[in-house]
């Protein structure tokens, strides 16, 4: 079985989120974004700082996934949500909370797990 | 297919194959659907023309992009005549294929591994509509009954038939809060046009009494969570702007339009960034009445993506094709708008980071 080949940044912030030390980047305009990047797709500043990722999120929109991609097939139905941490915003799923009580507004904490189909590494929110 | 399209375009037109200077065709899935690259000297080969071609890849905008791109060369007088077009093919992937394939004109790292779909990221931006300005699954319907009511007569269309609110709110589910029949359906198909010059128009005695008279385009973030608005799509608003500026018109001009409904929730954003309705305001438009066919604004008489089908591709020039028919009145339902003078066509691709809009008009000869 080969394993899927690292992508720079991407993958060394996601462990970074496992590790419980996730973070984001920060421009002097104070606009966050996630790696791998070297301008602010916000103002184009290339002085970016790495800046500790809140604990907790909150879900600014969901949705309820029935038709899959091949690689979720066995994960489906799942939550996706998009969650606000303040300067920028994450897309994960929702872990830990049953389908019908996500509900816009809710206080959750960013982490890693793995897909139930392919045994990927997904970025997941857990309820706070 | 695309041959089909093309020759039916050129024959209309009434312009000489040998006339064409280039071929700009839009594409967006070939290397996964069909094992093809590089699709444009084949397609300009199909249509038996000696002429170089160009393709352009911009998600569902592709054929958007495409005719803007061959707007702009006739207008600074790089060419007299062009043929813009686009195909696709996506039934052969089946639904999960298609789905994966789509899916790829989202953000890789940050969204499609997250398990995002492109029925769930348009799910995304309908939740946060309703969040921000209220509305329902109903009023949703309410575009999706509207729109195959207009494909009805429209021989080009995927679905000629009528569906009732209660079907689509009763159908499964595919991305919460959207359904099946909240969703553009898989489509093979292809379009074309040709584009000439005032002169060569004039010079060759052509019949072109619709011309492209504004077009505009704007750009936003890949990935939705990198946007400024969740419920509204700056880059539409970017590129109407520009086109209404070319055409020398207002929003209040526009008399009809084909938006682009790849999912219900995607109309309603549409009318809103051209200006048509204020933010909030066009959700309800299809359930009152406004933009049916006897309405007083009357959006996507060809039946839209929802019902006249959604091959990627050609979906932009599609647009443009349906539009000069329903102006120029010849299309199964001109009858409703024949005083019309001024149409606009909106091509948005992904989740709405690629945006076109042209303006089209009725020409006094």
């Amino acid at each position: 079985m080969s394993e899927r080949v690292r992508d720079a940044g991407f993958d060394d912030w996601l462990d970074a989120v496992a590790e419980g030390e996730g973070y984001y980047l920060r421009c002097p305009n104070e606009h966050g974004s996630f790696p791998p990047r070297r301008a602010c797709p916000h103002c184009g500043s290339q002085d970016l700082t790495d800046v500790p990722l809140p604990e907790t999120g909150v879900v600014e929109t969901f949705t309820v996934v029935h038709v899959p991609t091949p690689d979720f097939t066995e994960d489906c139905p799942y939550a996706t949500a998009v969650v606000d941490f303040g300067d920028a915003r994450l897309t994960g799923q929702l872990t830990g909370v049953a389908l019908e009580d996500v509900e816009v507004g809710m206080s959750v904490e960013p982490s890693v797990a793995e897909t139930e189909t392919t045994g990927d590494r997904i970025l997941v929110f857990g309820e706070h | 297919m695309f041959a089909e399209a093309g020759l039916a375009a050129l024959a209309d037109a009434g312009v000489d194959g040998d006339d064409v200077e280039s071929l700009f065709y839009g594409n967006f899935m070939g290397e996964l659907s069909e094992h093809q690259g590089h699709e444009a000297p084949l397609m300009a080969e199909m249509l038996g023309l000696d002429a170089p071609a160009t393709r352009f890849e911009s998600a569902c905008a592709s054929s958007g992009v495409a005719v803007r791109e061959g707007v702009k060369n006739v207008r600074n007088g790089e060419a007299d005549v062009i043929v813009v077009g686009g195909a696709e093919r996506m039934n052969n992937l089946g639904t999960a294929g298609a789905t994966e394939s789509l899916a790829i004109a989202a953000d890789d790292l940050y969204e499609v591994r997250a398990g995002m779909t492109f029925p769930g990221a348009y799910a995304l931006m309908a939740r946060a509509y309703f969040e921000e300005y209220g509305g329902s699954r109903e009023d949703l319907a309410a575009v999706a009954v509207k729109n195959h009511a207009n494909a009805v007569n429209n021989e080009h269309a995927q679905f000629q038939r009528e569906i009732t609110v209660e079907e689509a709110l009763d159908a499964p589910m595919i991305a919460e809060p959207l359904g099946l029949y909240d969703a553009c359906p898989i489509t093979d198909g292809a379009a074309a046009v040709v584009l000439v010059s005032e002169e060569y128009a004039r010079e060759h005695g052509l019949d072109a009494p619709v011309a492209i008279t504004g077009t505009g385009q704007g750009g936003d973030k890949m990935a939705l969570q990198d946007r400024d608005y969740l419920a509204r799509t700056p880059a539409a608003e970017k590129a109407a702007a520009e086109a209404y500026a070319e055409a020398d018109i207002e929003a209040s001009d526009v008399e009809l339009a084909e938006v682009h409904d790849c999912f219900t929730i995607a109309e309603v954003l549409a009318l809103e960034a051209l200006g048509l309705y204020s933010h909030g305001e066009a959700i309800g438009a299809a359930a009152r009445g406004e933009t049916t066919r006897d309405g007083s604004l009357p959006i996507n008489l060809s039946g839209g993506l929802k019902a006249k089908g959604h091959p990627v591709g050609a979906t932009g020039t599609s647009q443009i094709v349906e539009m000069t028919r329903l102006l120029r009145g010849d299309h199964p339902n001109s009858d409703v708008v024949s005083d019309a003078r001024v149409g606009v066509c909106h091509n948005a691709g992904g989740t709405v980071a690629s945006t076109t809009v042209h303006v089209l008009e009725v020409m006094d000869r």
